[in-house]
């Protein structure tokens, strides 16, 4: 495919070690040091999100109430009553679901593997704007502790914002009086206003500074996927920053959007959260597909079957991703016309995603296929992001979802398209890449046990709450009936399986950066045939200063 | 100006251009509602008449009564719950009284539940077409004139509903007059 070795000026190689820590790392320019800073961050938050969820599950693994009045207490400073506790919950599930969203998947999707792989896929030195590449990333900082921040000033019952994390008025308007919310909401701004920047710089960058001979129907799948993202992120995102600047002022300054003792209405608050909300969950994913579809075509040493399709499925599901925001509101009393149309488009979606899997598994077909451990986390992928994906379109029946809205069966379902789905993504593109972005091995062995540990535990923690939902347990509970005990501490031992995982996870690691093998330009070999793998491992400072020649 | 900043200046716009449509979704929806009787928004038809009873069809209907916490307002209808005829013009009152030492002006929202109905509950004289000032201690009487399509009884979306509530809201107009 590319007519070039690895080229670059031995006079630059040596930039890196020139510059000061400081200067390096916070005043960096560079696409691959702020996609290291951007995966760095997204792990520690990761760390943190899913501490938050090992409390969550703690709490769950038996009726009652056990915990949570010592932790509002804690965090109180003084005892804590029971309504205290309970806002408690509402607090950590709303840090769980912001934080994973924002602040990991977004960043380490986006930000870390965007930033280090477009340019160079691409045949780029670099991003557009480095400068504004780097304010992107900084900007992340503030508005998680902001986030965190907010854990400690008072939100209403208790301390902490306990909204959800869909922020929905009037609970997050008069509902929760304090300045956490505000704290809250704020990080959004900024966090919002960070993946703008990043979107605005991944087109331009896109459009522009293509290698030649680099056409659009030429890029890595995985450019693409980033390509369409950014497009979804800057027209949601602004919605979402006006829908929030709204609570804002209705919280602060006496306006009314969404209160009727004024004229205003609170459903015009979902409306626009959901016109934001559905395509974001796209912008979780799409990346990941373009993640999944490198992987499976490196090793079935085949290039993707229906490259074309691929793409355009991607562009597909982001313009239809915009019109179906009403599926998320099925039980606010929409009339069965306005249900009809938002149950057929929804399922319009599963059109090309139907495609994109098909062509993964036609990709694989005869091909030569090798179960490293990126594989398998791709083919993992596949596999539960399908079961998610079947149970979003039993969800999108306007009638069956009467029954299912706001029961665990959702919560089953965007488990499944995002913690076996996207999250599976990020693994199968962290172990595709580290040896590229670190130039040292990870360890086979511990790389598969980590991929099987983690499935088992995962897939009980989400699997037994369809059983859950479909009995009718409500979401956003911190207590339930003796009835749904058994499956939910399953799924509380599941937790344990899986954060169990994530240690060898971190040793795997830690191992690979101390002692890993050191790795090759091209330690795939053969069927890793994008622009990253004819550079060095880690690549040079700066790539490209001669631009490679695609044919 | 070369492509690369074309390029990021088009991307800012659009992005700028969203939150635009953010904001103009306010107005829109508002307008939305009224046209389309969505979310519960009731017709307006002041100066008509009503098309007349359909024999043997009836319709409870509940009115309902709130303000907002700094209308220093009573505010409460007559009667809660009156059988009305299809088709047929209705009156029931309201009662209003300032309970503050100041002349208080207000405005009423409104909207009906289940809000499939919204398109079939037509207003054809209401208090809450214009601002209401009322004196210190004043109290008044304040009619609403209405009938309930007989449509509504074809409509697959709405023909099994056998209630409808109808709901104001009042709040202060000179504090809020910016915004809304
Ligand atoms: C075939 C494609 C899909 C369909 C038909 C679908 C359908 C739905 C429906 C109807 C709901 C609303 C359920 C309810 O609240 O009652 C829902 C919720 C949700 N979906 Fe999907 N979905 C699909 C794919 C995805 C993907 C790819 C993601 C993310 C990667 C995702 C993430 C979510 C999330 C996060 C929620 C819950 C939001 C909340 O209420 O907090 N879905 N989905
Ligand atoms: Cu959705």
């Amino acid at each position: 495919m590319t007519t070039i070795a690895a080229t670059h000026d031995h006079a630059h190689d040596h930039d890196d070690h020139q510059m000061g820590f400081f200067a390096r790392w916070f005043m960096s320019t560079n696409h691959k040091d702020i996609g290291t800073l951007y995966l760095i961050f997204a792990i520690f938050a990761g760390i943190i999100g899913g501490a938050i969820s090992g409390l969550m599950r703690a709490e769950l693994a038996q009726p009652g109430i056990q915990y949570l009045t010592t932790w509002a207490a804690m965090l109180e400073g003084q005892g804590a009553s029971i309504d205290q506790a309970y806002h408690m919950w509402n607090v950590l599930i709303t840090a769980h679901g912001l934080i994973m969203v924002f602040f990991m998947v977004m960043p380490a999707v986006i930000g870390g593997f965007g930033n280090w792989f477009v340019p160079i896929m691409i045949g780029a030195p670099d991003m557009a704007f480095p400068r504004m590449n780097n304010v992107s990333f900084w900007l992340l900082v503030p508005a998680f502790i902001l986030l965190l921040g907010s854990a400690f000033v008072p939100g209403g019952t208790g301390l902490g914002a306990g909204t959800g994390w869909t922020v929905y008025a009037p609970l997050s308007t008069y509902g929760s009086q304090g300045p956490s919310v505000d704290m809250a909401i704020f990080s959004l701004h900024l966090a919002g206003a960070s993946s703008i920047m990043g979107a605005i710089n991944f087109i331009t960058t896109i459009f522009n500074m293509r290698a030649p001979g680099m056409t659009l129907h030429k890029m890595p799948l995985f450019v693409w996927s980033v390509l369409v993202t950014a497009f979804l992120l800057l027209l949601a995102l602004p919605v979402l920053a006006a829908a929030i600047t709204m609570l804002l002022t209705d919280r602060n300054f006496g306006t009314t959007f969404f209160d009727p003792a004024g004229g205003g209405d609170p459903l015009l608050y979902q409306h626009l959260f959901w016109f934001f909300g559905h395509p974001e969950v796209y912008i979780m994913i799409l990346p990941g597909f373009g993640i999944v579809s490198q992987i499976i075509s490196t090793f079935s040493k085949k290039p993707v079957f229906g490259y074309l399709g691929m793409a355009y499925a991607m562009v597909a599901i982001g313009v239809v991703g915009f019109i179906v925001w009403a599926h998320h509101m099925f039980t606010v009393g929409l009339d069965v016309n306005t249900k009809m149309y938002f149950t057929a488009a929804t399922m319009v979606i599963a059109v090309p995603t139907g495609i994109k899997i098909f062509s993964w598994i036609a990709t694989m077909w005869g091909g030569s296929i090798r179960f490293t451990v990126p594989m398998v986390w791709a083919l993992g992928f596949i596999f539960m992001f399908t079961v998610g994906g079947v149970t979003g379109v039993v969800l999108a029946n306007g009638g069956v979802d009467n029954y299912m809205h706001d029961t665990y069966y959702v919560v089953a379902h965007f488990h499944y398209v995002l913690s076996l789905g996207a999250v599976f993504a990020l693994f199968a593109g962290f172990t595709y890449w580290f040896a590229k972005m670190s130039g040292r091995h990870l360890s086979n062995f511990l790389g598969h046990l980590h991929f099987w540990v983690f499935f088992i535990g995962v897939n009980l923690v989400f699997f037994p709450m369809h059983f859950l939902g479909l009995q009718g347990m409500p979401r956003r509970y911190p207590d339930y009936p003796d009835a749904f005990a058994y499956w939910n501490h399953i799924a509380s031992l599941g937790y344990v399986i899986m954060a169990a995982s994530m240690v060898i996870f971190f040793v795997n690691v830690f191992y690979a950066l101390l002692a890993g093998k050191k790795a090759e330009g091209n330690y795939w070999g053969e069927g890793a045939t994008t622009l990253e793998w004819t550079l060095s491992s880690p690549p040079p400072f700066h790539q490209f200063e001669t631009l490679p020649k695609v044919d | 100006m070369n492509r690369t900043t074309r390029t990021g200046l088009l991307a800012t716009a659009l992005a700028l251009g969203m939150v635009g449509v953010g904001y103009a979704s306010v107005p829109l929806y508002r307008l939305f509602c009224q046209v389309t009787g969505f979310a519960g928004t009731t017709r307006m038809a002041p100066g008509t008449s009503a098309p007349g009873a359909v024999a043997g069809k009836t319709m409870s209907v509940r009115f309902d009564a709130n303000h907002a916490a700094n209308m220093p307002w009573n505010f409460k209808p007559e009667t809660t719950r009156e059988i009305v005829t299809l088709g047929a013009q209705d009156i029931v009152f309201y009662e209003a009284e300032n309970k503050s030492d100041k002349p208080v002006t207000g405005t009423a929202t409104f909207n009906v539940t289940p809000s499939q109905a919204g398109k079939y509950f037509t207003k054809i004289q209401c208090f809450c077409f214009t601002e209401q000032t009322l004196q210190p201690g004043q109290k008044v009487r304040m009619p609403v004139v209405f009938y309930v399509d007989p449509a509504i009884a074809k409509d697959p979306s709405a023909n099994d509903i056998e209630e409808i509530t109808l709901s104001y809201t009042f709040y202060p107009v000179d504090e809020r007059k910016k915004q809304s």
